[in-house]
């Protein structure tokens, strides 16, 4: 029963719980602001309303344009099942799950950035460059955290990694993993979700040409994409295994809440950055997750 | 103690990322100095009996470096009106990886020099290789002299650093001499700057090699 229940309780958390952190999002932005703003709930409304409606499609596009949303939403699903919840744990679990994550993501991009090519709109070609030339510093130091944290516990299941961590290591990562999530959910000061400027947007202006369903797909996708950040960003950061389970339940939801709001804020008080300036931002939090394996590497010894 | 001391390094060697990666010259300046208040700290915590003199050399170290070289630095900027160093001979992302790789390389290879067991454990050696490597490129990357500066006192920084490991053996009135020299020598490079400016309109340093009548 109780597996089950776990199960569902998982379930529940990433399909249900995913589109309310855009809408938090843009409430703190709207109260930074002075505005009333969007309800919460608005990302629930645009979905149910996406999902009635039909297809348009382009006829440069193959049937790939309608599928390939649904194969990157699965991927990111996949990837999401793999991370633990707190104490519902994680949906599969195996020695090396680290690494299928990492790759469970990479295929999601591949397969939007294929997607936004499809319909041979050189603008969505543009913001594709855009999007894959970001991911490559972002792996990057996302793989280094990954590292750090599996020298640190010795271990390569995210379940074991994700465990406790403090001291400087942990602050090296979650400067390094909040900027890397930043930059992989699209956020501000690497894009703006808002814009629609030709010049600006990244992942916007690859989504453009996609209605209905699928639509629907990439943008329930992305949401998961960024719960799923916090999530790894919470858990590699604060200790919360010796707490009850429904402690533990309390203080990762908060810590998500405190850094969708913390997204938030950034978005409200901070400036797009301008393109060159993105790899230097990218290579810090390369650097700093760079040091954090160093800090394990090094404390780990005698 | 050691580990306190370690943290303290840390942060220093973090800071020698932010001058490198920089682009303003206001925050390279204040990464400068933050890391000489640091490293001027320093003495107090490694000294197990307080001693006045330690104390003393500490004080006029934060505030040399805290308050009077970055304000002679400051007026300096203010008097020939430029705030960024716009095209460095290395860029920002390259000094930067370069001086991160100069650390790990130095928290690597330290084992292999002939240190004394007390201090195998600490950063010491290591930060300061670090923080004198980050001064070395800055002051061969950067074409601003001001910038220039800042990485000769980065370099002094990691000097000062080294010295810290020999606090026993030295004479603090060596440590009151250099912090003395540093002083006067900003000040002097504070008015060649102003010079500089007015003879070429500009602060890039390559203006300098060229000869003319």
């Amino acid at each position: 029963m109780i597996p089950i229940l776990q199960l569902l309780l998982r379930l529940g958390c990433w399909l249900l719980l995913a589109p309310l952190l855009p809408g938090i999002i843009n409430k703190v932005k709207a109260w930074v602001a002075g505005r009333r703003g969007p309800p919460v709930l608005q990302l629930y409304y645009d979905l149910a309303k996406l999902w009635k409606k039909g297809v348009v499609m382009s006829t440069l596009a193959s049937p790939a344009f309608v599928m390939l949303p649904a194969v990157a939403w699965v991927a990111v699903f996949g990837a999401a099942m793999l991370v633990p919840l707190g104490p519902a744990g994680a949906g599969l679990s195996f020695r090396g799950d680290a690494l299928l994550m990492l790759y469970l993501l990479a295929l999601a991009r591949f397969c939007t950035a294929w997607a936004a090519m499809e319909t041979g709109s050189a603008f969505e070609g543009m913001g594709a460059v855009r999007e894959v030339s970001y991911a490559v510093l972002a792996e990057a130091a996302m793989v280094a955290a990954v590292l750090s944290l599996s020298v640190q516990t010795g271990s390569i299941s995210l379940v074991t990694m994700l465990a406790p961590s403090v001291g400087a290591c942990a602050g090296l990562l979650a400067a390094g993993l909040f900027i890397v999530l930043l930059a992989e959910n699209c956020r501000v000061p690497f894009d703006d979700p808002n814009t629609h400027l030709e010049l600006t947007m990244i992942h916007e202006v690859m989504v453009l040409d996609h209605s209905g369903p699928p639509l629907a797909a990439i943008l329930h996708g992305a949401a998961m994409k960024l719960l799923l950040f916090a999530v790894v960003l919470a858990q590699a950061v604060l200790p919360m295994d010796h707490l009850r389970p429904l402690g533990a339940a309390g203080l990762l939801a908060g810590s998500v809440l405190l850094v969708t709001v913390a997204v938030g804020l950034v978005e409200s008080l901070l400036a797009r950055f301008a393109f060159r300036r993105v790899p230097l931002l990218l290579t810090t939090a390369f650097l700093l997750c760079l040091f954090a394996l160093l800090v394990a590497w090094k404390g780990g010894m005698p | 103690m050691n580990s306190n001391l370690n943290l303290l390094i840390g942060l220093a060697m973090g800071l020698n990322l932010l001058a490198l990666g920089s682009s303003r010259l206001p925050t390279l300046i204040r990464a400068m100095s933050a890391q000489g208040v640091i490293l001027g700290a320093m003495p107090v915590l490694m000294d197990h009996e307080p001693d006045w003199r330690v104390a003393l050399v500490a004080l006029a170290t934060i505030a040399g470096k805290g308050l009077v070289i970055p304000g002679l630095l400051r007026r300096a900027m203010r008097t020939v009106q430029i705030d960024r160093e716009l095209e460095p001979l290395i860029g920002f992302v390259p000094s930067m990886l370069l001086g991160a790789g100069g650390a790990i390389a130095a928290l690597a290879l330290t084992h292999l020099l002939p240190l004394l067991p007390e201090h195998a454990g600490s950063l010491l050696v290591p930060g300061a290789l670090a923080t004198m490597l980050t001064g070395f490129i800055l002051l061969i990357g950067r074409t601003k002299a001001i910038s220039q500066v800042c990485g000769y006192l980065i370099l002094e920084n990691g000097i000062y650093l080294f010295g810290l490991l020999l606090i026993k053996a030295m004479p603090l009135m060596v440590e009151a001499g250099v912090l003395l020299d540093v002083t006067v020598g900003v000040f002097i490079i504070g008015i060649i700057v102003d010079r500089i400016q007015r003879a070429f309109d500009s602060l890039d340093t390559r203006k300098l090699t060229a000869l003319r009548e």
